[in-house]
């Protein structure tokens, strides 16, 4: 039985069919059919946001922070534009979104018509797949074809441009179930023989690593049980990139901590100096592996991914298994249990013996202070006192991402939405929206540097609006403050540009914007600070005034190697002498 | 800050490191890529190489199942052989692609293009230029009293070839197809 419906009452249909229960968005002339039947409906609820950079972020908060495709809808021309820049993040993080754009009608293609923009050119670098649909009648089936392509293989934003006609002209509308998507099915089954090949150097290794990413995340909560069990099975140490954190519970014992530019020293040198490193759902980026010719020299690689492309792009591996990571690791366990495996026992030893030793430097050390509140203590004051609650943590880009990275722990997947490709300033606050949509009872907070959340501040309107009682904790050091750091490590103290001037009284903004502002520069005064903002039963702007010339801890330069790393002063006073292997 | 040697002031550090790690030697493939022929399929696949900085040195694109809606796609590239396999599974993974072909790799191909090459001349000249094209087995497509424009398919070798032997006895234009390629045997 077929339905004969406009092409935007499809769109809503269509989307009810997939599941959506929130949509955030923009209006705009060219997809004024499709509000129109927004209004007329109560099962899917929308998010009207104040930019449309904003519903993309928050599109991705809730993909995140769920496992469940996010949607916006925004119009033509400059609405399209302003997606531009979350479509981008969204493709570099591999997070599943649907957004719709309205277009001109198809008649006024090409013509240069008022709000005309080449949607499907402009995006289709930064989208997985894009489609302009010009028939009504091949709606339905593309927007059902638009989620499959989403959220199947490594997953990633796509793009439905609908021309106004198109919303306005009736056509049969295609069920889900009879929309054909067979031709896109990536491969999900890893190679048993490669993965008999893995489980071999297992056996051997007497230096092993496991070092995992947002893959493990995206491949659902099953991947992050599977991989605590392989852990719990080998006693192997188990470090991750920034995006993979909470896959391996940051309590677990065998958790060495993140890796990366700022990662941690034992992180770092046990991926130097690994002789075996099992990939697992990560890319090997350059914020991982610092210079290439130089990254874990002595090693056998093992990659699984679900991407050939990710495969052999930055770093030859020896053992390659395409797949997804929740079924190679099955298959993994099962080759590993039916062979008996056992580990090398004495090599492990040795090995956890070492990674103690580099544990020891305390590379995290900060020089603590009494009357100017350190960044890093602002957020291990923030850890203790949320500590077991049922929270969730967006952030911007910037030194106090990197810090929250380092001094937050997480204990689960999908709990940690950072933009880790793109590294997009302004992800954070439409961010936290979006993933306090999908958990509304959750403690939502977006740890924040002061630059990095003027840049889409404007969402606050949205929060209150939909009550989302997100938490913005601005850790204000009134710099640009990752951008200062590099200046004073690697352009000879030149501050050019970097600092916060006419920065606004974040507690009358808080005020204007009609919630809670509270504002801490005293180390005495935080912990009821943030207890304060915790029992606040709404959106609250914390403006945290902390020290302005902090450095983020240990750093491995760009195109450095991994054992070239910079620490803190009072970590290089702890490092031992020979550390390297 | 010991372990970088970093002087104070200095800059030299500051540039991402791009030096590729592999310096290996550039071979030419010749890749089929099968494609939804779809609005935006050809752009798509360009965009890669673009986007990428990988090379394209020739591309074919045209319909091949008007049922089942594909198009082939030939295109011959250039890179060292991490690259080309960078390639292959970039093609390979879009959700437009449905299968990726190395036609250089993957055993004996055949692989032709076809030129239309005009020349311009009288007495000598013209003679000469006939009887080359007969030895490269080019046919005479159109002929006025002072010029022909001959058309030969071969690999792109040849066409080179013909091209070259042509310049001196007038040659005006050419127009070059691109190559069409297939595996051999089944
Ligand atoms: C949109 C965008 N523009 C520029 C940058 C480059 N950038 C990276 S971090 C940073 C400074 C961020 O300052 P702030 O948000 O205050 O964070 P802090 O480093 O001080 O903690 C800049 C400008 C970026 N990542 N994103
Ligand atoms: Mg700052």
């Amino acid at each position: 039985m077929t339905k004969q419906m406009t092409g935007a009452r499809m769109v809503i249909q269509a989307l009810k069919d997939q599941g959506v229960e929130v949509v955030f968005g923009y209006p705009g002339g060219a997809v004024l059919p499709i509000y129109d039947e927004i209004f007329q409906q109560n099962d899917i609820r929308h998010v009207l946001v104040r930019h449309e950079q904003g519903a993309v972020h928050m599109a991705e908060g809730y993909a995140r922070s769920t496992g469940k495709p996010g949607v916006a809808l925004v119009t033509s021309g400059p609405g399209a534009t302003n997606a531009v820049t979350g479509l981008t993040d969204a493709l570099m993080d591999s997070i599943p979104i649907v957004v719709l754009t309205g277009q001109v009608p198809t008649f006024m293609i090409g013509t240069d018509g008022f709000q005309e923009a080449d949607t499907v050119g402009i995006t289709r670098p930064c989208t997985k797949m894009n489609w302009l649909v010009k028939d009504t009648a091949k709606l339905a089936e593309t927007i059902h074809q638009a989620f499959h392509v989403a959220t199947h293989g490594r997953p990633g934003p796509v793009l439905i441009d609908i021309p106004k006609d198109v919303q306005f002209a009736t056509a049969d509308y295609v069920p889900a179930e009879k929309a054909k998507v067979a031709h896109y099915q990536p491969r999900t089954e890893g190679d048993p023989d490669r993965i008999a090949q893995l489980v071999e150097l297992m056996e051997q290794a007497e230096r092993p690593i496991l070092y995992t990413g947002g893959g493990v995340v995206n491949s659902g909560p099953r991947a992050s049980a599977l991989l605590r069990e392989l852990v719990a099975e080998t006693n192997f140490p188990i470090t991750s990139t920034l995006m993979g954190l909470g896959s391996y519970p940051a309590s677990g014992k065998n958790w060495v901590g993140m890796l990366g530019m700022h990662g941690l020293y034992e992180a770092n040198l046990a991926m130097h100096g690994c002789d075996l490193m099992i990939n697992i759902g990560a890319r090997f980026d350059d914020r991982i592996t610092g210079r290439v010719k130089d990254f874990s020299p002595k090693s056998k690689k093992a990659h699984i991914d679900i991407d050939p492309s990710s495969i052999n792009k930055v770093i030859h591996v020896d053992v390659p298994i395409l797949g997804d990571v929740t079924k190679v690791l099955e298959e993994l366990l099962r080759q590993w249990r039916a062979r008996g495996s056992k580990t090398d026992q004495r090599g492990l030893a040795q090995w956890w013996k070492q990674i103690d030793e580099w544990r020891a430097v305390k590379c995290l050390s900060y020089k603590p202070s009494a009357t100017t509140i350190k960044p890093q203590y602002a957020l291990e004051r923030l850890e203790a006192l949320t500590k077991g609650m049922d929270r969730y943590i967006t952030t911007e880009v910037g030194q106090h991402q990197m810090w929250a990275a380092q001094f937050l722990g997480f204990e689960d997947p999908n709990r940690w939405m950072t933009s880790g490709g793109l590294g997009t300033m302004g992800y954070g606050l439409p961010a936290s929206i979006g993933v306090q949509m999908a958990h509304p009872e959750a403690l939502v907070i977006n740890v924040a540097g002061e630059a990095s959340w003027l840049m889409n501040m404007q969402e606050m309107g949205t929060a209150m609006q939909f009550r989302a009682p997100v938490k913005q904790f601005i850790l204000n050091n009134e710099r640009l403050g990752m951008v200062r750091q590099w200046q004073e490590l690697l352009h000879g103290e030149r501050y050019s540009s970097s600092w916060s001037e006419s920065l606004p009284d974040f507690v009358k903004l808080a005020e204007a914007f009609g919630c809670k502002g509270i504002k801490c520069d005293r180390p005495q005064d935080l912990d009821d600070a943030i207890m304060e903002m915790l029992a606040y039963d709404g959106p609250v702007i914390f403006d945290c005034l902390v020290e302005k010339h902090e450095n983020c801890f240990p750093m491995i330069p760009s195109g450095k190697p991994h054992n070239e790393m910079l620490l803190s002063a009072d970590a290089e006073a702890f490092r031992s002498g020979a550390v390297l292997v | 800050m010991s372990a970088l040697n970093i002087k104070k002031g200095s800059t030299s550090h500051s540039a991402y490191d791009l030096r590729s790690a592999l310096s290996e030697v550039e071979e030419s493939h010749t890749l089929a890529v099968i494609v939804e022929n779809e609005p935006g399929v050809l752009a798509r696949v360009i965009g890669l190489f673009s986007g990428r900085g990988y090379n394209i040195d020739s591309l074919t694109v045209a319909e091949v199942d008007h049922t089942g809606h594909r198009s082939r796609i030939t295109i011959v590239t250039r890179g060292t052989p991490a690259v080309i396999d960078q390639i292959e599974a970039q093609l390979s993974r879009m959700v437009p692609v449905h299968a990726v072909q190395d036609l250089t790799a993957e055993g004996p191909s055949v692989q032709r293009e076809l030129a239309l090459v005009k020349v311009a001349g009288r007495g000598d000249h013209r003679i000469e230029a006939l009887r080359l094209a007969e030895i490269f087995r080019a046919n005479v497509v159109d002929s006025t009293l002072e010029s022909f424009v001959f058309e030969m398919t071969g690999t792109p070798e040849k066409i080179d070839a013909f091209a070259e032997l042509m310049r001196p006895l007038g040659l005006v234009e050419i127009a070059r197809t691109g190559v069409a390629g297939l595996k051999r045997g089944v």
